[in-house]
């Protein structure tokens, strides 16, 4: 199938065609990167995602505006940044605001599953968005970064609901005074 | 016959370059050729570590006579172990430099060629220049890099350009090794998933219920580093900011009643240290030897394609056949070429691409390494590049420049190359 001898014994003809000037390569998690961010035609009308510098897919901001459920009518952003190791790693997720969130601490770190133990490269950043778009839809008690938070979740809603109202609108829950993150 | 061969020298491999076997390849032809081939073929080894320390030493014992080898790192003092072309007097010079010298100086004949720096500081002039590339290496990110360029190298028009790849890995007691033919067979990057990936926790196991010494430890190195060093990046190699994560990590243990947190485990979870054994290293690098002796002659039939080898629970060895993934970003990636006049816009360009049998492109998005040139999605990037369908074609991209395609209506994307007229 595959002779490198009589390949060679053609002689080398492309050495002398001199084009010497080292040319940048896309690397195979540029590829892989625009594959996925080229592909978000359609996202639904409560993400969006912003791009400081457009030649740069590495680092992005995505803006969640939740249009049910206990977080409706905040807007949430956070940070994207993708390694050059991606899809083999996840890309490393933060959400920018202080907010009240039994999955999100309070410097922003983000309990997913898929973005650390089940990872896997066959997803993407379009399974991220959904994933945390999930957790403001249905804010899970059971994995809690914010432990007192998911307490009141599980042992009263409508506390907790009006906690979440509150601290919203940059209220106090307490003691910990949260970030305005209502939409104007 | 060179003048460092003494009769006999190369007896047991020339059996079986002289005469016809049951399993030659198509083209074998016994004789004088493939030997001379065998000597004079440029073979480069990726890595002078472990698995690099091994195949040096192999190839040059298998008639391999210009070898280079391609390496970043310096000795450390705990290489000394299994990297046996390196004695103490050598720790802090390059792998690459003291592995080539020593090779040399006890084989005579043979020629190694080193390079004392990155992979990436070298194009593909560079490796266009060799028949057979192996990789001996421990990051999943160098060799992602490596199997892109090579792969990248191949173009179907023009065979010389097909550089074999064989790949070996050592994890502890299990490796693999496998042959990779550019865009014929499976290469690196469509078996991604199948790597395994360092152990993580889950971030509220670490944050709230620690149980293990390395939640300790990830938790010093994931929540409280980026708090205090906001823009600092932990240097596994530097001993003040493993001794930071230490205490901070044994702090954490006392509020959790978890022991058992040490520097050398610090070191081991930030850096991600597997256990490296000089024999399973040398099973490996055995294996990709024979299979560049194979390639390189014809003489048998070479490794199709993926050998793995578990010595950890008793010994098991397998060997299958990766596929190809259509849909891979590096392999599975369409060429096309363009001639273009230069004055031309983007706009134009895109209609050009849309007007093109071989692909039905419907909505193409266009990047060069550097730069968007145009993307269909998200809004914000079509607007942020809708500008640059107005501008010229040469004010864009420079002559021969690479530029990726990837089109939500095809699984795989495109290089494009341009030439201007
Ligand atoms: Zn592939």
């Amino acid at each position: 199938m595959l002779n490198i001898m009589s390949l060679k014994n053609k002689k080398a003809s492309a050495a002398a065609a001199g084009e010497s000037a080292k040319k940048s390569k896309t690397t195979p998690a540029a590829l892989r990167l625009q594959k996925d961010i080229s592909d978000l035609k359609d996202l639904p009308s409560t993400m969006k995602l912003s791009f400081p510098n457009p030649d740069d897919l590495f680092n992005f901001t995505l803006t969640i505006t939740p249009d049910e459920g206990f977080y409706k009518g905040g807007v949430f952003v956070f940070t994207f940044k993708v390694n050059p190791n991606y899809p083999h790693d996840a890309p490393k997720v933060l959400c920018t605001q202080k907010i009240y969130h039994p999955n999100i601490d309070l410097e922003g770190n983000v309990c997913l599953n898929i973005l650390r133990e089940d990872w896997k490269p066959v997803l993407n950043i379009n399974s991220v968005m959904v994933g945390l778009q999930y957790l403001f839809l249905e804010p899970n008690a059971e994995d809690p970064l914010n432990k007192v938070a998911a307490e009141v979740l599980r042992s009263n809603r409508k506390q907790f609901e009006q906690n979440v109202n509150r601290t919203l609108r940059g209220g106090a829950v307490d003691g910990i005074t949260f970030d305005n993150v209502i939409k104007n | 016959m060179s003048h460092h061969d003494w009769p006999d020298r190369w007896k047991d491999l020339y059996t079986y370059l002289e005469r016809p076997g049951p399993f030659e390849n198509d083209g074998f032809e016994p004789g004088d050729a493939v030997k001379d081939f065998l000597h004079s073929c440029k073979i480069l080894v990726i890595g002078a570590g472990g698995l690099g320390c091994e195949l040096l030493k192999d190839l040059a014992l298998s008639g391999f006579r210009d070898i280079h080898v391609i390496d970043m790192d310096t000795i450390d003092v705990s290489n000394l172990n299994r990297q046996f072309l390196f004695r103490h007097k050598d720790v802090g010079k390059p792998k690459a430099i003291v592995a080539a010298e020593f090779v040399m100086n006890r084989v005579p004949g043979v020629t190694v060629t080193p390079y004392f720096g990155k992979i990436q500081d070298k194009d593909e002039e560079y490796y266009k220049q060799f028949s057979i590339i192996i990789c001996g290496l421990d990051s999943v990110e160098a060799r992602r890099w490596a199997n892109a360029t090579i792969v990248g190298m191949f173009d179907e028009g023009d065979p010389e350009t097909l550089k074999p790849i064989i790949d070996g890995g050592t994890e502890g007691f299990k490796g693999q090794s496998r042959v990779i033919l550019p865009r014929i067979s499976a290469c690196y990057e469509c078996s991604l998933d199948m790597q395994t990936k360092p152990t993580t926790f889950p971030m509220c196991t670490i944050a709230n219920t620690p149980r293990l010494p390395e939640h300790c430890i990830e938790w010093a190195s994931s929540v409280a580093w980026p708090k205090a060093f906001p823009d600092k990046k932990i240097d596994g190699d530097d001993p003040d900011h493993i001794k930071w994560l230490l205490n901070t990590a044994l702090d954490r243990g006392r509020e959790f009643n978890i022991t058992g947190i040490t520097y050398t485990l610090t070191q081991g979870v930030v850096k991600n240290i597997i256990p490296a054994i000089a024999s399973t290293n040398a099973i490996v690098a055995a294996s990709c030897a024979n299979e560049a002796f194979k390639i390189a002659t014809n003489c048998t039939t070479y490794m199709c394609n993926y050998m793995m080898y578990v010595g950890d629970d008793s010994v098991y060895t397998y060997t299958f056949e990766l596929q190809r993934k259509d849909e891979c970003p590096v392999c599975g990636s369409a060429q096309i070429k363009l001639r273009i006049d230069p004055e031309k816009t983007l706009s134009e360009l895109l209609d050009m691409l849309l007007d093109t049998q071989e692909v039905q492109l419907k909505a193409p998005s266009l990047r060069t390494a550097a730069k968007s040139l145009f993307m269909q999605a998200p809004p914000m990037l079509l607007e942020m590049t809708r500008p640059n369908l107005d501008r010229k074609i040469r004010d864009l991209v420079a002559p021969g420049e690479e530029i990726t395609i990837t089109d939500a209506n095809i699984p795989i994307s495109l290089q494009l190359t341009l030439e201007f007229i």
